[in-house]
């Protein structure tokens, strides 16, 4: 109970043999000295508590972030083991467990960020992550695009340097020279006067006993040997064979199945049940009420209604006898709610101005609307977005007297450790968590909802309990990128120069900064209203970025149109003061050839958005044949200071823009009376094969400060792409998705009255 | 009772005959490989073959499978595990990256390359449109299946190179 396992489920650094168990810790010494036992295996060192060393000099980078698709445990461990002078052959890792020592809290304020000068980018996310909850001990999170750009500038590389001179230190000692004549590199250590040389092994476990530094000396980038190279994944040739272990893979002995259902009206109850014709089919062990459940703070934050659960021998067996049970819910006061009354609701709000906060203010905005030659005005939606990640969610647990186990794919270990933890009214140290290969996590999988389902299911029927969420509940039952209304204005002057940008939309929530533009406008007044409604929120693949990078790259397209300038000379023209976003949005126009020619009925559109310290360009073609919409080509480029792994950041890309291209043309959750109307991949579509685009990726080193990859190609292709509609069409496409746009109406309708 | 071959292995199994295979497969087999994604044939998460076409097991009750052959995931690899040419492709491509849906994806791809050694893009789009990829890696599936197409196709020409060139030495042999 308790023991992490994890090691032997990942099948990732495994070390045959019997031995060394050695721990180093932090304040005082070495923190790894307390959990070594637990985490070192047969035969190897702790060293740090990011590294472990073994007996055949192979290190093991442990990383304390999760796996959902993204690839940064392959990027994080080749930071780490730069900074460490390793053998790249001779390096593995592991996913670090669920414990305080791996939380965001402790890696960052707690000691290693001490002294460190933060890059500007990453302080108000780290400080949003960490300062603004209540208990970021607890915090463990894989998101924000965060992982390379803060756990991997400010932890591995760090511990992968403290270790390298703990080593130095350890071999200085024992061979009596100084620790300046002494080199490392592919995990040897050299002293040339004396013509020594050791393997890291032969030291790590003297090394272990020294105190690691917080600000050891880092390479320099001309300096790197395995960052910046695009190294191969070492999680994907079990990804082909059917060997990788997700949540469900999990079978324990005992164990038995359940699937749920919560009222299908957020915060719904249950009035009345009769159960009678599930009780009676062969299979099934119980059916269960679940309490409507909640959990405060920032990441993690939510609350639900009640469920009703089938617990059955089998997933089939406990689908059907759910089906079967006969459910009367009370919706309260939301059961009327739709689609349609939330965004006359955001409109009214947006009217009145309710509770108006401002993002930014500059100069005079009511002088320039006063003097303009035009005023352009625009109304932009977003419908509400389910993540719907390829694995359902689900969770399986064994409760007991003894406490709770959890094996689980999610974004945040710890952080589920400790809210199942509150659920069962136990201590958190009773709680163990595996934490597994996401099949997909976007947001969603921060939340731990069906973990607390899975552990009341166990506790109730007093079995090992494997919860699967159907699709339709997993649809039905998501935390939602919002439904979003966002009202603009622009001030142009005789010349067509942009005077002032005004804009107010509902719903905020991070990064902060996601409606600001980065173009030279001297008067803007950005700012947004409060109008709540019930359905709940959650964090989707580049949250607020992902609604304002399509209205505002929208709104200065059709500003560009209004002053009678091409959409890429117009942005470039407000760039002068940013060098990169102009090496980016030129970059990009020139490898799309922006400015040749394309035939009736093609079309190319443009946008650029900064987001989680990259920015992104992408230029997008279509072709609009009777109405419908096919995305040719998307051409994208990013610069992220400097890319870790280019291969990495390159599929990060291409899926943020699959992702977006998706919600962009398909993507919509409607309410009506309450509940959500969609249900699975029929109703709630993805783009498949023969939709996808070629895509084509360019990376500029900067040199700036790194950025983040998971999210950044998400925000720009549904304005690029609405962009090249209107390109192609002259239908200006204000409201997502795409399929909702008659665009052959439109066109005869524009033809009849040009 | 039903009884039906899977990855070359007999089975007889004592189940609801209305039980979806996929679940069989999983619950029963522990091959858990062969993935739930949507339960209605919509994502094709749970792509398996059946006498070498590609189905859709979460839809395919047991019984439809009674006396055929199942080939799940974890029957690609050929004799002595060597690695099928697409899953090496998929290695060499990158394709992956959460994963769930790649058992799928490459069950479809098999199938196809089964059935036609050099896919056109539009075979290509056919035989994958049923497989949903929600990281977006279509333009590495598209790359690794013609990769392997690529491979398998000169693998089979260098034989028949080899053959032809063994027949004429043969022919030149005899003559001399």
């Amino acid at each position: 109970m308790g023991k992490w396992t994890r090691r032997t489920i990942l099948g990732a650094g495994v070390v045959a043999g019997g031995g060394l168990i050695v721990g180093v810790a932090v304040r005082p010494g070495n923190i790894a000295s307390e959990i070594g036992s637990e985490i070192a295996g047969d035969n190897e060192t702790l060293v740090h508590v990011y590294v472990k060393i073994d007996a055949d000099n192979v290190v093991t980078v442990l990383v304390p972030h999760s796996e959902m698709g993204q690839g940064a445990q392959t990027a994080l461990t080749q930071m780490l083991a730069d900074e460490l002078d390793a053998d790249w052959s001779q390096v593995r890792f592991e996913e670090a467990p669920a414990r305080k020592e791996y939380a965001m809290y402790a890696a960052g304020r707690g000691y290693l960020f001490k002294n460190v000068d933060f890059a500007d980018a990453v302080v108000p996310s780290i400080d949003g992550m960490m300062m603004k909850v209540a208990d970021a001990l607890h915090m463990q999170v894989t998101g924000g695009s965060m992982s390379v750009r803060v756990t991997g500038q400010y932890c591995m590389r760090v511990a992968g340097a403290a270790t390298r001179e703990m080593l130095v230190k350890a071999a200085a000692n024992e061979w009596n020279v100084p620790e300046g004549e002494i080199t490392t590199a592919d995990s040897q250590l050299y002293h040339q006067a004396s013509k020594r040389t050791a393997r890291y092994a032969d030291f790590a476990v003297a090394a272990a006993a020294i105190t690691p530094s917080y600000t050891p000396k880092l390479k320099s980038a001309d300096e790197f040997k395995i960052m910046g190279r695009s190294v191969a994944r070492q999680d994907i040739p079990a990804k082909t064979d059917g060997t990788a272990l997700f949540a469900m893979d999990v079978q324990l002995p005992g164990m038995v199945y359940a699937t749920v259902r919560r009222a299908p009206v957020f915060g719904g109850r249950i009035e009345r049940l009769d159960d009678k014709a599930a009780r009676a089919m062969s299979g099934v062990i119980d059916v269960v009420k679940l309490p409507a459940a909640s959990e405060q703070g920032m990441v993690g934050n939510f609350s639900t209604g009640e469920s009703v659960a089938v617990v059955a021998d089998s997933y089939w067996t406990a689908q059907r006898a759910l089906r079967s049970v006969n459910i009367s819910w009370r919706a309260d006061d939301n059961g009327g709610v739709s689609s349609e009354a939330i965004f006359e609701q955001f409109s009214n709000d947006i009217d009145a101005g309710t509770e108006r906060a401002t993002d930014t203010v500059e100069g005079d905005t009511e002088s320039a609307f006063a003097t303009a030659d035009q005023v352009l005005q625009a109304d932009y939606r977003v419908p509400y977005l389910a993540h719907t990640c390829m694995e359902p969610l689900n969770a399986t647990a064994h409760v007991s007297d003894d406490g709770a186990e959890l094996w689980v794919g999610c974004q945040n270990p710890l952080g589920f450790r400790h809210t199942v933890a509150g659920a069962l009214g136990i201590d958190a140290e009773r709680v163990s968590v595996s934490n597994h290969f996401m099949g997909g996590g976007f947001g969603r999988k921060a939340i731990a909802d069906a973990a607390i389902q899975a552990a009341l299911l166990s506790r109730t029927v007093k079995r090992p309990v494997q919860l699967i969420w159907s699709r339709e509940e997993d649809v039905r039952q998501d935390f939602y990128r919002p439904a979003v209304l966002s009202r603009f204005k622009a001030a142009l002057d005789k010349d067509g120069n942009v005077q002032a940008w005004e804009n107010t939309y509902v719903d905020k929530h991070e990064p902060a900064e996601a409606p600001l533009i980065p173009y030279a406008v001297a008067a803007r007044n950005i700012g947004h209203v409060k109008s709540p409604t019930h359905v709940p929120f959650g964090a989707w693949r580049s949250v607020d970025h992902s609604q304002h990078g399509f209205f505002t790259e929208s709104f200065i397209d059709e500003v560009a149109v209004a002053a009678g300038k091409d959409p890429y000379a117009f942005r470039a023209a407000l760039l002068k003061d940013k060098p990169r976003h102009l090496a980016v949005l030129r970059k990009a126009a020139d490898a799309a050839a922006w400015n040749t020619p394309l035939p009736e009925g093609r079309g190319r559109g443009v946008s650029l958005q900064e987001s989680f310290g990259s920015i992104v360009a992408q230029v997008v073609e279509v072709t609009v044949v009777n109405g419908e919409t096919s995305v040719d080509r998307v051409v994208a480029v990013v610069d992220a200071g400097f890319a870790i792994s280019p291969d990495g950041i390159a599929a990060q890309l291409e899926s943020g823009i699959i992702y977006g291209l998706t919600a962009a043309l398909y993507g919509e959750i409607s309410i009506r009376d309450g509940a959500v109307e969609q249900s699975n991949f029929h109703d709630y579509e993805a783009v498949r094969m023969a939709e996808a685009p070629e895509i084509e990726t360019h990376i500029i080193n900067s040199g700036a400060d790194i950025g983040g990859a998971g999210e950044p190609g998400t925000p720009g292709i549904a304005p690029a792409l609405a962009n090249a509609v209107y390109d192609a069409t002259g239908v200006r496409v204000r409201s997502l998705p795409l399929k909702r746009f008659d665009l052959n109406y439109r066109i005869t309708e524009s033809e009849a009255t040009s | 009772m039903i009884s039906f071959s899977v990855n070359g292995t007999s089975q007889m199994i004592d189940v609801d005959p209305s039980k979806p295979l996929l679940w069989v497969l999983r619950e029963q087999l522990g091959l858990t490989g062969t993935k739930f994604g949507c339960g209605m044939a919509q994502c094709g998460a749970c792509t398996v073959q059946l006498d070498g076409r590609a189905v859709r097991s979460c839809v395919t009750p047991v019984s439809a499978v009674a006396g055929k052959e199942v080939t799940t995931i974890e029957g690609l690899k050929g004799e002595n595990a060597t690695l099928h040419p697409l899953q090496h492709a998929w290695i060499e491509h990158q394709v992956p990256q959460c994963g769930y849906c790649q058992s799928g994806q490459l069950m479809s791809a098999a199938a196809l390359l089964a059935e036609k050694a050099n896919p056109s893009d539009d075979d290509i789009d056919r035989a994958m449109q049923g497989n949903i990829c929600r990281c977006g890696m279509y333009g590495r599936i598209r790359a690794a299946i013609k990769s392997a197409a690529a491979t398998s196709s000169t693998a089979l020409f260098y034989n028949a190179a080899q053959v032809q060139e063994q027949e004429q030495e043969q022919e030149e042999t005899s003559h001399g």
